[in-house]
């Protein structure tokens, strides 16, 4: 997924030499071939997060629009200030490509998992939040945010995760997409999370259960609209994030809920990481199961929700 | 050919402290200290034949931009602009006023002639570096000044930045050190000490020179001056508070609040306008 957000990145510079490629300190190799053809527009500065946050916003305020990418939690926790001012005050088009958003980094430990990236990048004024979830996904973003106005988070997935977008259904930022329209659950997501969304609902479809996926890839601007004409049709909502739940999706989720005026209002679980540093290792796969994030926990979630409220 | 007559940068001093004490008086409230500390210095930058600007035209492409890092400065700042023509100078007693445009610390997204918003300390370095690297790009020969605090060199992203302008041989940058020798708290040598200053800026790949700002004389003619091929920083050695005796090094005036009557008269009397 990251090869293909920067082969993305790649691309757009080959036609706008106004286009700033940014690097902290990647491995070796990246962007090689950026490097080699467009030096003026390519830059590695370094473990300096807050000085290339600064550098990128002098560049955007000259007329460049600036594609900056490191570890996502570094991105947005260790340069917050220069994130809220450089970027968000100043409203510039600088993209801030954030590897291992997540819980990608598992065996890393808790100093380099981003849990709480979007709910950091979704407090700052102007900034937009888009967490794709595959690789086509992401690609059919980038290639639309070059006239994007103002600064974006791009969070970017471990990479090799199923496919499951579906051109046919349109890409466009702001827009949420029904993946599959929502019967007595409606799960809504963000990130990589629509695969185990899917495989939760095909699970609840096989005892006769019907339930939806609603994906969320702009988390900012948020899809309201879709979000309640969708949840008006159910009987629960699950909101199902790689992310703490803690200001996140499921937090849109919740405010936007509380707020609409249903005739009958949908039950709400938000599943996602607890207010909590992980404390295990292992893998991704291994911490998303950790905390109940695998489809037939998902699919578990719906059964308690739709249960008769003695039974629960 | 006769040469251009000495700019007065004394009187201009006492005029811009004059509208800097009227529009404390304003606003009831204002970073007096600093903003004295660097009056001359923005003079020289503006009066003095270095920046090239146009009021009439604050985007102009090939604009030289300066970028009050130490934005809390800002006092001193917008009496020059109005000055200029950047705006109307019925705005400068709008200070701090909840429609002005001209606040406690400087919005480039409000103010014509403010490049960069700052407040926040150890931005304005950064954002500079970008500018001279777009510059550079785009073939444009402008020239981008920051001022940085000393109590602001405290910052590592300071440092962050002069690592990189360093690295990209920026020599269109110029750094201009406030060198007050005092911070908010205290003294800069008790608080976190600098010192071998132009040791360091050295070290960091940096052309230096050193200004006394009671000659701002010293100061227009380094900048006039041909330079080398990489980033300069110029340490201006100032005095927090400079121009009022019982303002200057007395950190309660740091930030202040409403003036008394005997401070503004006393004030007004030392100024002389």
């Amino acid at each position: 997924m990251r090869k293909r957000c920067l082969d993305a990145v790649y691309r757009l510079a080959k036609n706008n030499k106004d286009l700033i490629f940014i690097g902290s300190d990647l491995g070796v190799g990246v962007m090689d071939n950026f490097k080699k053809e467009m030096p003026e527009q390519w830059f590695m500065e370094g473990v300096s997060e807050q000085h290339i946050i600064g550098m990128a916003s002098g560049l955007a305020m000259t007329g460049k629009t600036v594609y900056m990418n490191t570890i996502a939690t570094f991105i947005t926790r260790r340069c917050y200030e220069q994130n809220a001012i450089d970027l968000g005050l100043s409203n510039v088009p600088v993209r801030l490509l954030g590897s291992g958003g997540g819980l990608v980094y598992a065996p890393l430990g808790p100093t380099h998992l981003a849990t709480e990236d979007i709910a950091l990048m979704r407090a700052i004024p102007n900034m937009s939040i888009f967490a794709p979830c595959d690789a086509e996904e992401m690609e059919r973003g980038m290639m639309a945010t070059e006239k994007l106005p103002g600064p974006l988070y791009v969070r970017i997935a471990k990479g090799g995760e199923t496919v499951v977008s579906r051109p046919e259904l349109g890409f466009s930022f702001g827009k949420a997409i029904v993946m599959k329209e929502a019967g007595d659950v409606l799960f809504v997501t963000t990130g990589v999370m629509p695969a185990r969304a899917l495989e939760a609902a095909k699970l609840l479809e096989a005892e006769g259960i019907s339930a939806g996926v609603l994906h969320c890839h702009t988390v900012k601007p948020f899809d309201h609209a879709a979000l309640v004409a969708q949840a008006s049709k159910a009987k629960a909502v699950i909101s199902v994030e790689e992310h703490t739940l803690m200001g996140g999706l499921g937090s849109v989720v919740a405010e936007t809920l509380a707020e609409a005026a249903f005739e009958r209002q949908p039950r709400l679980k938000r599943v996602g990481i607890p207010d909590v540093f992980p404390d295990k290792y292992g893998s991704q796969n291994s911490l998303l199961e950790y905390y109940g994030l695998g489809a037939a926990q998902l699919a578990e979630q719906a059964r308690l929700l739709l249960a008769p409220a003695a039974a629960r | 050919m006769t040469a251009t007559p000495a700019l007065d940068y004394h009187k201009m001093g006492k005029q811009v402290r004059r509208t800097i004490t009227d529009m404390v008086i304003a606003a009831a409230r204002g970073h007096i200290g600093s903003a004295f500390s660097i009056v001359e210095t923005l003079l020289v930058l503006y009066k003095g034949g270095i920046l090239k600007v146009d009021p009439k035209n604050p985007h102009w492409e090939d604009r030289d931009r300066l970028i009050l890092s130490k934005g809390h400065g800002c006092l001193a700042l917008y009496p020059i602009l109005a000055d200029l023509g950047f705006f109307h100078k019925d705005e400068l007693m709008r200070y701090c006023k909840h429609d002005g445009i001209l606040g406690g610390h400087p919005e480039h997204t409000k103010i014509p002639g403010v490049e960069a918003s700052t407040g926040a300390l150890g931005h304005g370095m950064s954002i500079g570096i970008g500018m001279a690297l777009a510059a550079r790009m785009n073939r444009r020969g402008y020239g981008v000044f920051v001022i940085l605090g000393d109590g602001e060199c405290d910052e590592g992203s300071i440092w962050e930045g002069a690592l990189s302008a360093s690295k990209h041989k920026l020599e269109n940058l110029t750094v201009i050190v406030d060198y007050n020798k005092q911070q908010s708290y205290s003294d800069v040598s008790e608080v976190l000490p600098l010192e071998p200053f132009a040791d360091k800026w050295r070290a960091f790949g940096f052309e230096v020179a050193e200004a006394h700002m009671d000659r701002p004389e010293e100061l227009e003619a380094l900048l006039k001056r041909p330079r080398g091929n990489g980033p300069r920083v110029i340490i201006t050695h100032t005095i927090k508070g400079k121009g009022i005796t019982f303002i200057e090094k007395n950190l309660s005036w740091h930030h202040k609040g409403k003036l008394t009557p005997l401070e503004i008269e006393n004030i007004f009397n030392e100024l002389e306008i």
